[in-house]
């Protein structure tokens, strides 16, 4: 098969892309096209005493300007988080109100206050300058652990201490005794660095309102336009759904980031209500870096202990999450369901406890971000288990072989029930690659040379396509996480599928159809993928948590069975066979160990002419289905990284990076491959460059590209890939996701091979040269006491 | 971006002129510092005088011992002329390293030194060898020009015209890039010239690109990157932000300086 399933077929969608073609929100157009531009706080707290909108109102262009009591007068809701976290005493969690535009009080840089309506983009801009509010500050606090302290500035005043919750998972008893009973205990100091996601294409909003029919449209960037348009419709009042089409066309790269409702898409709408004009916004790269969700911002202590064998006995962690000024849509679910139930790794864990506290700061909303709770996960166990086999004379390979799970399926005590995996297969494979039995030669050599060699594993194990409904439903979450589909057989036998799954970079116009050109042997170019238009597609749920492929083409997959026999029907009926016999192959319908068959695009004509179908058929070649998994997929792998420092600069230079993954069945192993590389290069990024810097103002530092480091071609490495697969027993297609493993497995990786070059544990990301050069001269080079 | 009047002027003259009689005009070069700023709407300017399309502005050539090297010369044009190759390496090199490569076919030479950025590349080039910079006026000495970060010796309305460097015997420039943005956490530019071991310091400093005088009189007597190891580099005045302290950077100053001297060859 050269276009089905495990082809490496060039992504149909790159044409448009790689030519400019490409149709993004801000690249459309309406008549009457007007432009927002937002008024927001320079300060990290402040209470709004006044807003004088008469200077700007006086401006050139201006249509209208808006604040927030107007909004929320016309009954424009507050923005929710959807998943309800109860903490350990039974209280329910404890949300702040959130108002698209502020009304009496700002809580971060960047806080919108006002909207500008204008005719063009310019003038919307110069006039939000001109807008005058009057602030009284208050003090900020923008660190997570100072905002729990005493005495710190209090953001919500339904959030006593800024604590938003205080949750637990696990038995906190027996993992107390298990460590108390430990041979040895290794304690690490933890942070997971806040970073920015920074995709290429900036937020984006087009809001429609057509007054005759009382009927709104937003085009926006979304990873998920139908939950969009639920939730702009329930909770934020805007329009019933029937009212609202949500569209997100082309969007460049998400990364989480455009998961949520955004205060611009409510402002939008609202305002093309408001102004009778069609309303665009698109965020600057500035208000990219004050606005967009940030992700991880994680402090833990944690605490893993073994016995004499080498086997873990239990596993400590306290948590906490800093979560920024308003609780954005996923975030409560992040630190806790998709976090601390991976804490126990590759590995046979029988205690685990761990605390998680979840607290307000001055800080822009932080939510899910590539991997989303579970690199925090998988970089706290990674770095217990390298720093424990150093601290015990272990080799770490060997440390983490002892403790893997080797029998599915596997009941954690943290919830997830792993279903199958090869975790010995994984690292065998990745060690072989790596060639790490050369690496004392290799480190002889860089020594020679008067560099540090250094070599660090990660053995990742993550949780996609999180399911099933009714599990995530009685933990908390506001929404069913299943996926729908529709299968169209055209009369002339060309297929649309439509899913409500959304592509914004993963390449599912290739993907899914290699899937449908696999199943009926039609040509690739014969299918094609409609998605992110809730006119079009039936509601869905989107992509996010690495779920279009595990739970998305698993929908498709059930309405293909449902065409299938549809079409075995028709042609058994034609063909004078029993339904039995028929097999579709290579474009054709044909009778088993005869000659008789139909070509593929005739038994479309005959379901459409409907001239001579079995009876009772309803015509037509159609069909759906909501696909809801039975569990979470488990993707997981080894990864390692070798890397050179130099110990006169502190720089670090990744020399080699393998990665063996287990992503279950693999459609087309060059966007996986693309998909592993992007995400080890965003890992990379958070070990090494990316950090999101507050001042103790709430001033974000890291507000352009001048000071926040992206990864650039030159800080990766050229990767090995190694695949081991295990098929996901659980789902039609055995998959289990691989959008964002690298993410998830890289950083460990990296800062562990960092560790063992310098020779000193106490390393926190991003390993900046100037760090590492510090920890360098603090270990290999003692200043002499005089 | 503020509304601003655009000119394109095609003599000195009409430049200075059209400066003058601006509410508050801005020359503009390759807008790579400039138009970023009125984007942020940090510098509004009421005319633009672009000077790129003067006569005789851009372009490099050698005059005896001298490269000469107009103003409006861009990043690019610098790294890929066989001229600077030959006369000065280290200077096609250090050019070769600015920005990316859309930066280097915009931005030029004498926007960088009108500039000043205490992280740009070039002044300690220009510092350095001893260049001189040539204005619609005058000459001014380079350790004259130079006076503190983002302050120079030009006057109101005054335009470069061309950068004059004196061939040195040899030279070398060794630059730690910022990892985010890549200009200069540190850059230094070692020269042998007739005057002597030149050795200009970018990127560190409160006060912009200097000359250490610990360093050129190690190297004075020995110019070997051994020399540099007992210089004694204080971080007194150095700049401390979220990328580097001021003892990094001093750490820094001497890592670049040996390695520009180990070039050296
Ligand atoms: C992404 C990015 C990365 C960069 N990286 C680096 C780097 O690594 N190293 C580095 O050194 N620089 C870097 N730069 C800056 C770049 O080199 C600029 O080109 C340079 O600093 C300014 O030159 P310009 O021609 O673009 O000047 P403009 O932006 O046009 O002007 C800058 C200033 O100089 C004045 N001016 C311009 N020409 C003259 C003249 N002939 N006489 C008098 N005044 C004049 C202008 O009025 C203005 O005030 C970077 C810039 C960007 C955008």
């Amino acid at each position: 098969m050269t276009e089905g399933i495990g082809a490496r077929v060039k992504r149909t969608e790159d044409r448009r892309f790689i030519t400019g073609k490409g149709k993004y929100t801000d690249d459309i157009r309406m008549e009457n096209q007007a432009y927002a531009a937002f008024v927001r706080s320079p300060h990290a707290h402040a209470k709004v005493t006044g807003i004088d909108r008469s200077a700007a109102e006086a401006m050139e262009g201006v249509v209208a300007v808006l604040d927030g009591h107007q909004l929320t007068g016309d009954g424009i809701g507050n923005i929710i988080c959807g998943w309800a976290i109860t903490s350990k005493d039974g209280s329910a969690m404890n949300m702040g109100a959130w108002s698209a535009l502020a009304t009496d009080r700002v809580r971060y840089v960047g806080d919108a206050v006002a909207v500008v309506i204008a005719d063009t983009a310019a003038q919307a801009r110069l006039a939000a300058e001109a807008v005058e509010v009057e602030y009284e500050e208050l003090p900020a606090v923008t660190n997570a652990e100072k905002a729990l302290a005493e005495g710190a500035p209090q953001l919500h005043d339904n959030a006593p201490g800024n604590l938003i919750y205080d949750w637990e998972i696990g038995e906190e008893a027996a993992t107390d005794e298990a460590l108390a009973g430990a041979a040895h205990v290794t304690e690490l100091p933890i942070v997971n660095n806040r970073v920015s996601p920074n995709a290429m294409e900036p937020r984006s909003a087009v809001a429609i309102y057509d007054e005759a029919d009382e009927h709104y449209t937003l085009y926006t960037t979304s990873q998920n336009p139908h939950v969009a348009r639920l939730v702009l419709s329930a909770f934020y009042n805007v329009a019933p759904e029937h009212k609202l089409r949500v569209v997100a066309p082309d969007v460049g790269g998400g990364f989480g980031s455009k998961i949520y409702i955004y205060p611009e898409e409510i402002t939008c709408l609202w305002a093309s209500m408001k102004t009778g004009r069609s309303v665009k916004w698109t965020s600057t790269r500035s208000e990219a870096f004050m606005t967009d969700a940030h992700g991880r911002d994680h402090v833990s202590k944690a605490r893993i202990g073994f016995d004499t064998e080498g086997k873990i006995v239990g596993l400590k962690v306290d948590t906490i999450a800093n979560f920024g000024a308003y609780m954005s849509l996923f975030s409560s679910a992040v630190p806790t369901y998709l976090y601390a139930t991976l804490l126990s790794g590759q590995y046979d864990i029988q205690n685990i406890h761990c605390n998680v506290r979840a607290v307000y700061t001055n800080t822009v909303p932080v939510d899910a971000y590539r991997g989303a709770g579970r690199p925090e996960a998988c970089y706290l166990v990674e770095r217990l288990m390298e720093t424990a086999a150093r601290e015990m004379g272990a080799d770490p390979a060997e440390l983490r072989r002892k403790n893997f799970i080797t029998e599915f399926p596997h009941q954690t005590p943290v919830i997830m029930n792993y279903d199958s995996g090869d975790f010995h297969g994984n690292l065998d494979k990745a060690m072989a690659a790596a060639d790490v039995a050369g690496f004392d030669e290799r480190r002889k050599e860089a020594a020679a040379r008067g560099k540090l060699r250094g070599l660090g594993y990660s053995c990742y194990i993550e949780a996609c396509g999180i399911a099933p409904s009714a599990a995530v439903g009685s933990l908390g979450a506001g929404v069913g996480l299943w996926e729908s589909a529709e299968v169209r057989v055209n009369p002339v036998g060309t297929i649309e599928v439509l899913t409500g799954s959304h592509s914004h970079g993963q390449g599912h116009e290739t993907t899914f159809a290699q899937v449908v050109a696999d199943r009926f042997g039609v040509p690739l170019n014969s299918v094609s993928i409609v998605h992110g238009d809730t006119d079009k597609v039936q509601f869905g749920m989107g992509t996010y948590g690495s779920r279009s492929g595990a739970v998305g083409l698993s929908a498709i997959s059930r309405a293909m069975d449902k065409v299938e026999a549809k079409v075995k029907k028709i042609a058994a009926h034609t063909l004078e066979a029993a339904e039995d016999d028929i097999v579709i192959e290579g474009g054709e319908v044909k009778v088993a160990g005869t000659d008789r068959k139909m070509a593929w695009h005739e038994v479309g004509l005959a379901a459409y002419t409907g001239h001579n179908l079995p009876p009772d058929m309803e015509p037509g070649l159609k069909e759906g289905a909501f696909y809801d998994p039975v569990n979470f997929t488990f993707p997981a792998g080894a990864y390692i990284c070798e890397v050179e420092v130099d110990p006169d600069t502190g720089v670090t230079e990744i020399v080699q990076f393998t990665a063996a993954d287990d992503f279950g069945t693999i459609i087309n192993p060059m966007i996986v491959e693309g998909q592993v590389h992007g995400g080890v290069a965003q890992g990379i990024g958070q070990a090494l460059l990316e950090n999101v810097v507050y001042d103790d103002a709430g001033q974000l530092l890291t507000g352009s590209y001048m000071d926040y480091a992206m990864p650039r071609a030159w800080d990766t490495p050229f990767y090995t890939l190694e695949h081991n697969t295990t098929v996901c027993p659980n789902n039609p297609l055995g998959l289990k996701g691989c959008g964002e493993a690298g993410a998830i497995g890289a950083p460990p990786a990296v800062i562990n091979a960092i560790t063992d070059a310098i020779g000193d544990n106490d390393l926190q990301m991003p390993a900046t040269p100037q760090k590492v050069w510090r920890m360098i001269q603090a270990t290999q080079t003692p200043i002499a006491a005089e | 971006m503020y509304p601003t009047k655009y000119h394109k002027p095609a003599s000195l003259e009409d430049a200075v002129a059209g400066l003058r009689s601006a509410e508050d005009g801005a020359l503009l070069a390759g807008g790579q510092t400039l138009l970023p700023t009125m984007k942020q709407h940090l510098a509004a300017p009421t005319d633009l005088i672009d000077i790129r399309g003067i006569d005789g502005m851009s372009g490099i050539r050698v005059e005896g011992d001298v490269l000469v090297i107009g103003a409006a010369t861009t990043h690019a044009e610098v790294a890929g002329s066989s001229d600077v190759q030959a006369a000065i390496p280290a200077l096609a090199q250090l050019a070769s390293g600015i920005g990316d490569a859309a930066v280097r076919h915009m931005g030029t030479i004498g926007g960088s030194v009108a500039n000043n950025d205490p992280v740009a590349d070039y002044p300690s080039a220009v510092l350095a060898l001893g260049a001189t910079i040539v204005t619609d006026r005058r000459e001014i000495a380079a350790e004259d020009y130079f006076q503190g970060m983002f302050m120079t010796a030009l006057e109101e309305a005054e335009i470069i015209r061309e950068l004059r460097f004196p061939k040195p015997r040899r030279a070398a420039y060794a630059k730690f890039p910022n990892p985010a943005s890549r200009y200069a956490l540190v850059g230094v530019f070692v020269a042998d010239t007739a005057a002597g071991a030149c050795v200009a310091v970018t990127g560190a400093s409160e006060s912009g690109v200097f000359r250490h005088e610990g360093l050129e009189a190690a190297l004075s007597g020995d110019f070997s990157a051994d020399a540099v190891d007992g210089v004694e580099i204080s971080s007194e005045g150095f700049m401390s932000d979220i990328h580097a302290d001021a003892d990094y950077r001093a750490n820094l100053v001497r890592v670049m300086a040996r390695r520009a001297v180990a070039a050296l060859g």
